[in-house]
Order: structure tokens, then C-alpha cells, then sequence
């Protein structure tokens, strides 16, 4: 168990999402440093896959990005390497189980654990095949972050009851991207959901403003937005760690606002 | 002792085939309905009404049982083993595709759901899937990757007759993998009052065992059509792989019985050594994609290589988990066919027996046509005609350089 869980103690968390690579190696560097010193608790880092079938658009062409420039599993690791240069901001990876299945699951978890990132997120990967992978992530200490939606019913408890590090609570139906409506049960979701644990929860899945990321850091103890800073690191290119700096200081604020758990 | 079947009973309760092939790997978004389709199709399969509803529109509307038809003039051309074509080309809609859709429709009808969504390469799944549910009074909307709905247009304009909604597919390599890509991602959307019909044997379990189940009509029938005929079973079976529903259905009832060769027959498009090929068994890899562990073709970082084949219906970079499975195991065979080889099959076929076959289907063919004059006369050789080859007129002519107006 890595201490992801410790970051949500006295404070709501916030957890922006860029991917690896895009457009370059050092524009990564550089805006997840622009992230972590202007208040994210965790960064998440997409390794691209080619054919991601849990994100929108905006991921989609993030991707599409690095691969054109030639993105490699190691090249991640090597982004890693620069950014821990300058900042110990804990990390997380967002990728799809082939990814790390085809590196070798120890062989990967080895490499995170080198470099000092604390969990992975796999969206293609069910409560079911948990089994292939979580003991050897136990060795090395890094957590395997579960996700639950609003379709787990049933299914939450032993979601819940088996986390580590936080759970990702997926804000609505479908893939990632922005969106302007959430399911409308969330509260009563995460309500459930801390039947079962005490590992802190994040919302996650469409969040870009800082009035939703507030109202989710309400119901939640932190809140994921990803498809936003894609998104302006998109638009704004050279001129991206800026811009995210502006952003991120918004959402910290915002986050902070968040009236206290009920 | 246990035969292989009831082995794959087990095996087909966890979703798993041979060492660990198959599984469940999908959003956690699914994961709920994948419960539900699991369960009513475990209870279903086997329950009198269902069988008598499934049954009932076989018969009455796919035009079932298909003929077992004795191919005599490429037996006598080709001098060695008897040749018998399972002609699931004369199925309503023209293809095997129709057995798997019809059952799915009746799941969903029994699940309460509204709406099909499918995937199709060749069109021949998609205009199945939307035939059944004109039949049956459910919305329906289809995915083709956009290099597929200009290289099948006659099918795209099939489903649209057919009152389904034909969404082409623009991200990545814009063909069937993307296809799929995009059915599941509107699934995740919107899975409460919609079945993902999947067309082949692929995906996460439920699905390749479910493919299997209602494609296996076709050995059930070739295997009694060829003992009426002939007093014993095959010596071979020969179909097409893709994601391989037709060559499940081919091989089911057999697999229990040694002394019968299984072969599937991939797309090698240019060449099983060139980069522009589909033969995923030779070439591919294990990996974990579309909600299952099997074999894919993929780079060394675990991206999913573009593949290629002249079919839309076979250029998946992936295979279902139980052809990997018999693979590992041995106990079938799979071969690699070229663009130029199944397109002079094409015309073999069409001048030797006067049947248009779908290019798919004409990969296992030139494989007919290769190994039969090795074998002996009194030799048997069973080929699925997966479907009829009309859709595929204009596409071999422009391939041979005669162009004509679709």
C-alpha cells in the first residue's frame, strides 16, 4: 500500500490527468511541474494506448499526439525521471491493462516503484481480474485504484471492501470528456460506497469547471479532471504550463471552498 | 475420464479457455450488464421455450437447415478428397451471421432491452443485426469503420433500407478493430435499454461462448448431413477465421472427435511475413484487448498493430479466446491465405461450381484448393461457405483492374 490515502486527511484533493508525451517529452515535464507547484495533490500521467475505448475525444487526440512523437512504454518512464527531478508530487498512471501486461506486470510495477509513482488506474481492468495483478503490486507497495460507477450496484461492496490508495468514482455514463450533467445520485453513491471503506474517494469523468469541481469536492474527498487540461495543453501549446497554472490555481481554490464532509 | 467438452463447460462458466485465455476485461461501466447477459443466457440456453423460439425462426425465417452441398466438379478438378460445402451463404441475409443474431435478439427481447447497437466489417453482421431487428420491433444502429462503408456501400445502403441508423467510424485505422472500439463506447453510454449484439466470437465472456452456442448450428447439421451422406464423419473441417464465429460454429460439434482435422483459415493478406497482414494466430501475440486475454497483433509496447487483408469481414487484429485456446492445445490447425489466393478462389468457385462466394469465405476455399489434391479419394473434406460473395463483385473487379459502376 503506497500512502496515496494519507494525502486526503485534512484536505479535499485535487487530481488533474495529462498525458504522457503529448505533444512532447518536455512540454510533459513541464506542465506536470506547472500542475504539481500550483496545488495538485496527485498527478495523474496517461500512458497512451492506441486504442483507449474508455476516453472521449480529447484523450483520443492527446494520444494520437504522442505516438507521433513515437511514445514508447519507456519514454513514460523516462518523463518520470525528469519530473522527479523537480518536484515529489505523487503520481499515479492511467493506462490500459495491455500496456503493463505486455512490459511484464513485475517487471512494470518494478519500474514505478523505482521511480517513486504510487498507483496505477486501468480502466479495462474489473474487480474480477484484480488477482493478476494486485499481489505483486502489494510488493512493491503501489496501489491498484479501483473504479466505481454509477452502474456498480451490487457490485460496490466488494469493489469498496478490496481498495487501496483512493477510489475513482466515475461522475456519469460512458467515456471521459467534458460534460455538463452528472448522474444525479452521486451523493447517495459515495454515501454507500463509505459503508464499506474508509479509502478516500474521487470524483472523476467530464468535471472542467471550477463550480463543478467544487460541488464534486462536496460529495467526494477530491475530484479528477482530466479532458480540461488536456484539452489546454491542446490549445495553447508553448504557452500551456501557464495557462495550467492559472487553471490549476482556480480549481485549488475551489476545492478548498467545498463545504466539509457530511 | 473427462472428454474435451466437458471441460469447456468448466472452462465456459469462468470465461476461460486453455491456460487462461478469455476473461473479462472491460470497464467497470459494464461490468453490471455483463452480470445480467451472463445470467440470463446461462438460464436461457437451455430452457424448452427459448430453444422453440430460436428453433422456430431458424426453420421459418433464416431458411435453416443449409444445405450440405457436394461440390463435384472441384472434387473431380482437384483429384484428391471429397469436397462437401456447408452453404451458410444461403441463409436469409446471406450469411452465417444471421444463426448468432437471431439468438442475441431473443436474449435482449427477454432482457427488456429496446435498442441493438452492432459492429460490422464486411456489413454482413451489421445487416443481420439490423434484419432482426426490423423483424422484432427494435431500434437499431450500427458501426463501420468509414474505410469499410466506402468499400461496402451496397451493405451500408442494405441497413439503411432496413431502418437502421449506419454510423461510420473515423478514428484510427477506421476499420472493423475501430469499430468495435466505438459499439462498446456508445454501450458504456447507454447500456440500461441496449444490447451490444457482438457478431463474432470475440469480446469479454459472455460473448466468445455465446457466439459459439448459437453458431454451433452449423457442425450440429454438417455433422448429421455427412453421415446421412457418407456413414461417417469428415476427415477435415475447413472455415475462415476472422474473430472466428463461422469457424467455431464449423468446428463445435467436432472437437470431441480426434480423428477430425480442424483448420482455420486466416487472412494473410499480402504476405504472413509482410506488415500487411491479418493472420493473428501466426504472427500475433498474447495480449489483453476488447474485454479479452488472447491473441492480438501489437507492437512491443502492447499498441495494436494496423492489420490487412482485401476482406473487411477478416482484417481484426485479434482472435476469439477459444481459437487461441485449440491453437495452444493443437487441436486445430491455422494457416495463412493471401489476397491473390482467396481472389482466385473467388473465381475458381464461381466457374467450377457456379457459386459467388464471399471473399471471406474464398480464403478457406483456396485452402480447399491446396490441400484436397494431397489428400485421397476417399477422403472428406468439410468447407463453411461462411456467405455469398454479391457484395464482393465490385471490389475483386476493381482489384483485377476492370472498373465498374457499383
Amino acid at each position: 500500500m503506497s500512502n496515496l490515502s494519507a494525502i486526503f486527511k485534512d484536505h479535499k484533493a485535487f487530481i488533474p490527468f495529462v498525458v504522457a508525451d503529448d505533444p512532447d517529452f518536455d512540454a510533459t515535464v513541464k506542465n506536470v511541474v506547472a500542475l504539481a507547484k500550483n496545488g495538485a495533490d496527485i498527478v495523474e500521467l496517461g500512458i497512451p494506448f492506441s486504442d483507449p475505448v474508455a476516453d472521449g475525444p480529447v484523450i483520443q487526440s492527446a494520444d494520437l499526439r504522442a505516438f507521433k512523437a513515437d511514445v514508447h512504454t519507456e519514454t513514460v518512464f523516462d518523463i518520470v525521471t525528469a519530473v522527479r527531478k523537480e518536484t515529489d508530487v505523487p503520481l499515479v498512471f492511467l493506462t490500459y491493462l495491455n500496456i503493463v501486461f505486455k512490459y511484464g506486470y513485475d517487471a512494470f510495477l518494478k519500474r514505478c516503484d523505482e521511480l517513486n509513482v504510487s498507483g496505477l488506474v486501468i480502466p479495462d481492468l474489473p474487480y474480477e481480474n484484480r488477482g493478476e495483478i494486485v499481489p505483486i503490486a502489494d510488493k512493491y507497495g503501489i496501489d491498484i485504484i479501483p473504479l466505481i460507477t454509477p452502474t456498480s450496484g451490487h457490485r460496490i461492496k466488494m469493489i469498496a471492501e478490496a481498495a487501496t490508495g483512493f477510489i475513482y468514482v466515475v461522475s456519469s455514463m460512458g467515456i471521459t470528456g467534458e460534460r455538463n450533467e452528472f448522474f444525479n445520485g452521486l451523493k447517495d453513491l459515495v454515501t454507500e460506497i463509505k459503508k464499506y471503506t474508509d479509502v478516500p474517494t474521487a470524483i472523476g469523468f467530464g468535471v472542467h469547471t471550477p463550480q463543478q469541481a467544487q460541488q464534486m469536492a462536496g460529495i467526494a474527498d477530491g475530484v479528477i479532471i482530466g479532458s480540461a487540461i488536456v484539452d489546454i495543453v491542446a490549445k495553447k501549446k508553448q504557452a500551456a504550463p501557464a495557462a495550467i497554472e492559472t487553471y490549476t490555481k482556480q480549481i485549488r481554490e475551489a476545492v478548498d471552498q467545498s463545504p466539509a464532509k457530511v | 475420464m473427462k472428454t474435451m467438452n466437458e471441460d469447456k463447460q468448466t472452462t465456459q462458466q469462468t470465461g476461460r479457455y486453455g491456460k487462461d485465455f478469455g476473461g473479462q476485461y472491460i470497464p467497470e461501466t459494464l461490468m453490471t450488464e455483463l452480470e445480467k447477459i451472463t445470467k440470463a443466457f446461462n438460464t436461457l440456453k437451455d430452457d424448452p421455450d427459448f430453444k422453440a423460439e430460436l428453433n422456430d425462426l431458424l426453420i421459418n425465417y433464416a431458411n435453416r437447415p443449409s444445405l450440405l452441398y457436394y461440390a463435384k466438379n472441384m472434387t473431380e478438378d482437384l483429384g484428391g478428397a471429397k469436397i462437401y460445402l456447408k452453404r451458410e451463404d444461403l441463409n436469409h441475409t446471406g450469411a452465417h451471421k444471421i444463426n448468432n443474431v437471431i439468438g442475441q435478439a431473443l436474449l435482449a427481447k427477454h432482457l427488456g432491452k429496446k435498442r441493438l447497437i452492432a459492429e460490422t466489417g464486411a456489413g454482413q453482421h451489421g445487416v443481420a443485426t439490423a434484419t432482426i431487428a426490423a423483424l422484432m420491433g427494435f431500434e437499431c444502429e450500427i458501426f463501420m469503420g468509414k474505410e469499410d462503408t466506402d468499400r461496402q456501400k451496397l451493405n451500408v445502403y442494405r441497413m439503411e433500407l432496413l431502418g437502421a441508423k449506419v454510423h461510420p467510424v473515423t478514428t484510427g485505422s477506421m476499420v472493423l478493430k475501430d469499430a468495435v472500439n466505438a459499439t462498446m463506447q456508445e454501450w458504456a453510454r447507454r447500456s440500461d435499454d441496449t444490447l451490444y449484439v457482438l457478431g463474432s466470437a470475440v469480446g469479454p465472456a459472455p460473448f466468445p461462448a455465446m457466439v459459439k452456442h448459437f453458431q454451433s448450428v452449423i457442425s450440429k447439421e454438417s455433422k448429421k448431413q455427412v453421415e446421412a451422406k457418407e456413414g461417417r464423419l469428415p476427415d477435415m473441417v475447413v472455415a475462415c477465421v476472422g474473430g472466428g464465429s463461422n469457424a467455431i460454429g464449423s468446428f463445435a460439434d467436432y472437437i470431441d472427435d480426434p480423428s477430425v482435422k480442424l483448420v482455420g483459415v486466416e487472412a494473410a493478406g499480402k504476405g504472413v511475413d509482410t506488415d500487411r497482414t491479418a493472420a493473428t494466430i501466426e504472427r500475433g501475440s498474447v495480449g489483453i484487448f476488447h474485454g479479452m486475454k488472447s491473441l492480438f497483433m501489437q507492437n512491443s509496447d502492447g499498441q495494436i498493430d494496423p492489420v490487412y487483408s482485401i476482406s473487411a469481414g477478416l482484417d481484426y487484429p485479434g482472435v476469439g479466446p477459444e481459437h487461441a485456446a485449440l491453437a495452444q492445445a493443437g487441436r486445430a490447425q491455422y494457416v495463412g491465405i493471401t489476397d491473390d489466393e482467396a481472389v482466385q478462389a473467388f473465381e475458381y468457385i464461381a466457374k467450377e461450381e457456379g457459386i459467388v462466394a464471399a471473399i471471406e469465405s474464398c480464403h478457406a476455399v483456396a485452402y480447399v484448393e491446396k490441400i484436397a489434391p494431397k489428400m485421397s479419394k476417399d477422403q472428406i473434406i468439410v468447407c463453411t461457405l461462411s456467405g455469398r460473395g454479391d457484395k464482393d463483385v465490385a471490389s475483386i473487379a476493381k482489384y483485377k483492374g476492370v472498373d465498374i459502376d457499383e
